[in-house]
């Protein structure tokens, strides 16, 4: 066990957490706005709207994410057209071509793990928003998305994590991540067990942390599904 | 005190033609009814009747087919929908409207991620955008009213039935509504619970407020109500004085109804 060796090898890894993590932060929260707007074309009732999510969801889930990664890295730029639009400012970097891919991906996934969150949301609720004159968007704000966000907090947690290990896939398209840090010093050493154990370790700490966090948040949101604890203890005299 | 009908006092709800099928079947059969300010009316009717499909006809969480519903003299506009059957011609009359009836559910339907304090604050802010120090005070004295005032940081799920219904009345009672709705209240409680929610409602008769009261809960019809309604197959069968209705009532059906 060369611990000198580990050692530098994590202090050169560390550098590249910082963008594994802006990786997986972007196409996240990006692919959260865009997987919102397909679950409600799912729920929306609208045919075309439904069918179009539909189909995006199929297509998305159904091929490999490192086929849409050089589809939109290498495939998008042999266009003249895309060359030469206004998107190519991004489209030829390779750093945003990695986010739309995996904001593209996440998206068809979370799309449906919200509209689940969506669909539990039980219906007497939100017939309580409306006979008290609320909006349709004011009971979707209200009422309906913070009781389908606490259903589909546990769901989403698996493809954010998820997320986080598909960054690996950005090293593929040049970009110097922690995989793509660890497969520049493997070419360099030869040494190729050490490096990806300690390139495994950090991911293992990352989503570590993830997880912890998505354990908070559900904490936190979930008052009413834990019993009482600091209040006064008359109150759990008649309750069930 | 029961509240009796005084004839001059204006309409706070009139019903006309009211027709409603749920696919090949009619539920309502042409319903003309009318509640006066200050009336108490009981809806009866064996399940199927149709008698909480025309009490949610009254604030459109159903769509009536056919028909006119008045709120305080403001009738509900409707445009055809094809096919013979109507639907609400515009949204935010019937928003405007909703605020101003107080809707109670058989199953309460309390916010389950709002405390009950934040269930009975929720419309006043938000929809009513009243001040928050306002809906405050005036939450904390209808929860008092209702006599729950000390479950006011709980959430729904760590009430018993009896409790989350009366913090249900809280909420709708904050809205300050023209005419209070129940829909079958009692029907999802344990037999022990049902007594704390009718004594909060017959409060709420004594005060002389408009309730229209879809029940099974014969004493509360007779008792407390100045008027009675009996539906029957989607119309109306017989209506009138509980007094006269629970002694000497014309249908045969009714008389059947009440003798169970």
């Amino acid at each position: 066990m060369d611990l000198a060796f580990l050692y530098e090898t994590f202090l050169s890894l560390v550098t590249a957490v910082p963008l594994t993590l802006q990786l997986a932060a972007s196409a996240i929260v990006l692919g959260a706005f865009l997987a919102l707007g397909l679950a409600l074309c799912r729920l929306s009732g609208i045919l075309p709207l439904d069918w179009l999510a539909r189909a995006y969801i199929f297509v998305f889930r159904g091929t490999p994410l490192l086929v849409q990664i050089f589809l939109i890295y290498y495939g998008l730029g042999q266009f003249r057209e895309v060359r030469q639009s206004m998107f190519w400012v991004v489209l030829r970097d390779p750093y945003w071509c990695a986010v739309i891919a995996l904001m593209l991906n996440t998206a068809a996934y979370s799309a449906e793990i919200i509209r689940g969150g969506l669909l539990s949301v039980p219906f007497g609720q939100i017939e309580a928003a409306r006979a008290c004159g609320m909006s349709r968007f004011m009971t979707f704000r209200r009422i309906t998305l913070p009781l389908a966000i606490r259903q589909a907090l546990p769901g989403y947690s698996n493809e954010m994590i998820s997320m986080v290990k598909a960054t690996s896939l950005a090293s593929i398209i040049t970009i110097m991540e922690v995989t793509g840090v660890a497969a520049k010093l493997i070419s360099e050493t030869y040494r190729a067990i050490e490096v990806f154990v300690v390139a495994g370790a950090i991911y293992l700490a990352i989503n570590f942390i993830l997880t912890r966090l998505v354990a908070l948040a559900e904490y936190q949101l979930s008052p009413h599904l834990r019993q009482p604890a600091a209040l006064p203890s008359t109150s759990t005299g008649a309750a069930r | 005190m029961i509240p009796s009908t005084n004839p001059s006092a204006p309409a706070a709800i009139t019903v006309r033609g009211l027709r409603k099928s749920f696919g090949p079947v009619e539920v309502l059969k042409g319903i003309d009814m009318e509640a006066r300010e200050g009336e108490v009316v009981s809806i009866l009717g064996s399940s199927g009747s149709g008698k909480s499909t025309m009490l949610r006809c009254i604030n459109m969480l159903e769509t009536p087919d056919v028909g006119e519903v008045t709120v305080a003299g403001e009738t509900i506009r409707m445009k055809p929908a094809g096919s013979g059957k109507s639907r609400i011609a515009d949204r935010r009359q019937v928003q405007r409207i909703r605020s101003e009836l107080g809707m109670v559910f058989q199953s309460f339907n309390l916010w389950s991620h709002k405390t009950v304090l934040e269930n009975v604050m929720e419309a006043p802010l938000h929809v009513q955008k009243r001040s928050r120090a306002e809906c405050l005070e005036e939450a904390e004295a209808l929860l008092a009213k209702v006599g729950i005032a000390e479950k006011r940081n709980h959430y729904p799920a760590h009430l018993s039935g009896g409790q989350q219904q009366r913090a249900a009345i809280a909420r709708a009672l904050a809205m300050r509504p023209k005419v209070m709705l129940f829909d079958e209240p009692t029907s999802a409680l344990d037999p022990e619970l049902v007594g704390e929610v009718l004594r909060v409602m017959r409060a709420l008769a004594e005060e002389g407020r408009t309730m229209l009261v879809v029940t099974h809960e014969m004493g509360f019809a007779r008792d407390v109500s100045s008027r009675v309604i009996f539906l029957h197959q989607g119309a109306i069968e017989e209506e009138g004085r509980p007094q006269d209705m629970f002694t000497e009532a014309k249908s045969e059906r009714f008389r059947k109804f009440i003798s169970g």
